[in-house]
């Protein structure tokens, strides 16, 4: 097994006749990843490279079997095109578009909630389960098949300690890029559910970065719901603190923000934290050989 | 994007929220002037984008003109440190407005909850304070409602809010009208926070906003031309050079130049760097595929910084070549002729090309390094103290 995406994914691409579209679908497709459509409206009929274009998502679900979409598009048409992608009876949505308007994915975000659909993204480099498929724009080689689920906020860092963790000997289950967005549609919480429940991972790396407090509130759910190990990393100690304004950020989450506090809540959960990418491959690959 | 306070007053008054009327000066004599055409008292504001203004001397309550034009010449030109040491902000711009009288101070604010996802409404009726310690010390002070993102935030839904904060009875239904707007304040215009503290009831019993603080969505300027050129005119030269670009450039204080690709990469960068001993220069995100001539304005970017004394590439490959990057370092070397020290370490898609190149080019000033944290205490030994 792995997370989300698989051998059964059947992929939709959402601006698959795009340069960007193209380029990335059609080398997910050359890793192996099954993708049956592409879907630009008023282009159904044409093709790309002997993929058939659709005008619309629903028409690549009821006619070629898609059952994961991936977004392409530009950010100001974004949000409309995961909402379409929602209401086409996919079950998988990968956003991978940045720059998308917040309150646009507040709308969305509830749009994915209500009608059961999971929704990774926006602003996110895609999920890559070694072996199986890749969506998204995660470069592969860097992979190998193994048993440490990964779910990361940043695309390059994930890359980096990827990188290191296989010229250590160890692989991957799946690669999950959450994107570091303020609003996205599937949190720390929600993926490592899944990798608690994936037979093929014995240990989670979660990377996470200054901002929100996703990390302070994944580290309550692993100290309460998470059996299998996790090892951290937080990017961001000596960012630029921001020109502050108002202190209500701070009054909901009963935390900072900053790269320190989500250290401290992970480490106060009995959750290992790594100082650098390198330090924290190490820790991983130290804790699952002593498993 | 951060608003000063005039605009998002501004915000304000475009939606129907009552704010005192007022200008904007940016020399003395125009405050001055102002001041006589509102009349004094007059309030005299820095306009910054950091609270604790009025602990600063950047908000003053002149009587007349002349106090006006001792204060407005204080005032401008005055740098002005955060509460928690941000900064310092130099003041370019002053708002003059009506003098207020207060009968009571209420908070009242509309901001995104990551966490929920949902927008929430804050009110309370200790304001023109710390809203901080009020939430640390009397949380029961400080009443918290999430909006439901599926039903309209009418003003039966602000005044249960407003009710719950116990605000003064005879005020609650204006109050509640005041909540309801700044909400649409929220999303008709892409705000993410909305501050307004100290919200006011004057003598005559009217709800004021006598302070704004609005963060205004990055993302979504292209459908709001207006405050596009707010953003324009906000930025920092070396910054608004990078954006134009398309480089995401942050300066820092240090004299360690990074360049990286990635904003999750460059930020574990800046930390390694940190970690190393250095200072970093900059936070500089050359993006995913990004080619040979990128890295030459990258360069330029970075070394138009003076005091830059070293620079650290980490590239990890991914969609960005390796190669791509080493020509770029090559070619800017040239036609910027760089003396500093450039310190380089490439992994990932085309690495070994990359390096090859690197290798031809032969720059004197040129190190390599394999991994990440080689890369950074080398720079930091080369880069030396900073300041």
């Amino acid at each position: 097994m792995s997370i989300i995406v698989d051998k059964d994914t059947k992929l939709v691409v959402s601006g698959l006749t795009g340069r960007e579209g193209s380029f990335h679908g059609l080398r997910n497709q050359a890793y192996g990843t099954d993708l049956v459509a592409g879907v630009t409206p008023g282009k159904g009929g044409q093709d790309v490279e002997g993929v058939p274009i659709f005008d619309s998502i629903k028409e690549s679900v009821e006619q070629a079997g898609a059952n994961t979409s991936m977004i392409f598009v530009p950010a100001r048409f974004a949000a409309p095109a995961i909402d379409e992608a929602i209401e086409s009876g996919v079950q998988t949505v990968i956003a991978i578009t940045e720059g998308i308007p917040v309150l646009d994915m507040l709308k969305t975000y509830w749009k994915a909630k209500e009608a059961g659909v999971r929704l990774i993204g926006p602003n996110c480099p895609g999920v890559l389960s070694p072996g199986k498929a890749n969506v998204g724009i995660i470069p592969a080689q860097f992979f190998d098949p193994g048993k440490i689920g990964v779910v990361s906020k940043s695309g390059t860092l994930t890359y980096q300690i990827g990188n290191e963790l296989k010229q250590a000997g160890e692989g991957n289950s799946s690669i999950v890029g959450i994107g570091g967005d303020p609003i996205i549609g599937s949190d720390f919480i929600d993926i490592l559910t899944l990798y608690e429940a994936d037979p093929e991972t014995d240990l989670i790396v979660m990377v996470g970065e200054i901002g929100g407090d996703a990390e302070e509130r994944a580290a309550e759910f692993i100290a309460a719901e998470i059996s299998k190990p996790v090892v951290a990393y937080i990017a961001g100690f000596t960012a630029p603190p921001g020109k502050q304004m108002g202190h209500a950020g701070a009054i909901i989450s009963g935390s900072s923000g900053t790269a320190q506090a989500k250290k401290d809540a992970l480490e106060a959960k009995g959750v290992r934290v790594g100082e650098s990418p390198t330090e924290t491959a190490k820790i991983a690959v130290e804790v699952l050989r002593s498993l | 994007m951060d608003l000063l306070e005039y605009q998002g007053k501004q915000l304000f008054a475009k939606h129907g929220v009552a704010v005192p009327s007022g200008e904007v000066a940016a020399t003395v004599d125009d405050a001055v002037a102002a001041a006589e055409r509102i009349g004094c008292p007059c309030a005299i504001k820095a306009q910054v984008l950091i609270g604790g203004r009025g602990k600063a001397g950047g908000i003053k309550i002149a009587k007349d003109a002349e106090e006006a034009r001792a204060y407005a010449d204080a005032i401008l030109g005055m740098d002005i440190i955060g509460p928690h040491g941000e900064g310092p902000f130099r003041v370019d711009q002053v708002w003059i407005e009506g003098g207020s009288d207060i009968a009571s101070e209420y908070y009242a604010s509309v901001i995104l909850d990551r966490g929920e996802k949902k927008l929430l409404a804050m009110v309370s009726a200790k304001g023109g304070m710390d809203i901080e310690a009020v939430a640390a010390e009397d949380p029961d002070a400080l009443v918290k409602r999430h909006i439901d993102p599926t039903k309209p935030f009418d003003a039966a839904a602000a005044k249960s809010i407003i009710d719950a904060a116990g605000l003064d009875e005879d005020v609650r239904d204006q109050a509640a009208e005041v909540l309801v707007k700044l909400a649409e304040v929220a999303s008709a215009e892409d705000a993410n926070l909305i501050e307004v503290n100290p919200l006011i009831v004057t003598n005559d019993r009217e709800v004021v906003a006598l302070d704004a603080k609005v963060t205004i969505d990055g993302n979504a300027l292209f459908r709001h031309q207006d405050l596009a050129e707010i953003a324009d005119t906000a930025e920092d030269p070396q910054e608004a050079m990078a954006k134009e670009k398309g480089l995401t450039y942050v300066k820092l204080d240090g004299n360690v130049g990074i360049l990286a690709n990635g904003a999750g990469l460059c930020m574990s960068t800046l930390d390694v760097v940190a970690q190393a001993g250095g200072a970093p220069a900059n936070f500089l995100d050359a993006g995913g595929g990004s080619k040979a001539e990128a890295i030459v304005d990258a360069l330029t970017v970075i070394t138009s910084d003076e005091k830059v004394t070293a620079i650290l590439f980490n590239i990890f490959g991914g969609i960005t070549r390796c190669d791509e990057i080493a020509k770029g370092i090559v070619t800017a070397s040239q036609q910027l002729d760089l003396k500093l020290p450039l310190v380089v370490r490439l992994d990932g898609t085309n690495s070994e090309e990359g390096l090859k190149i690197l290798a031809e080019a032969d720059l004197p000033n040129l190190n390599q390094e394999t991994t990440m944290i080689d890369a950074a205490k080398r720079v930091v030994e080369l880069a030396g103290a900073s300041g």
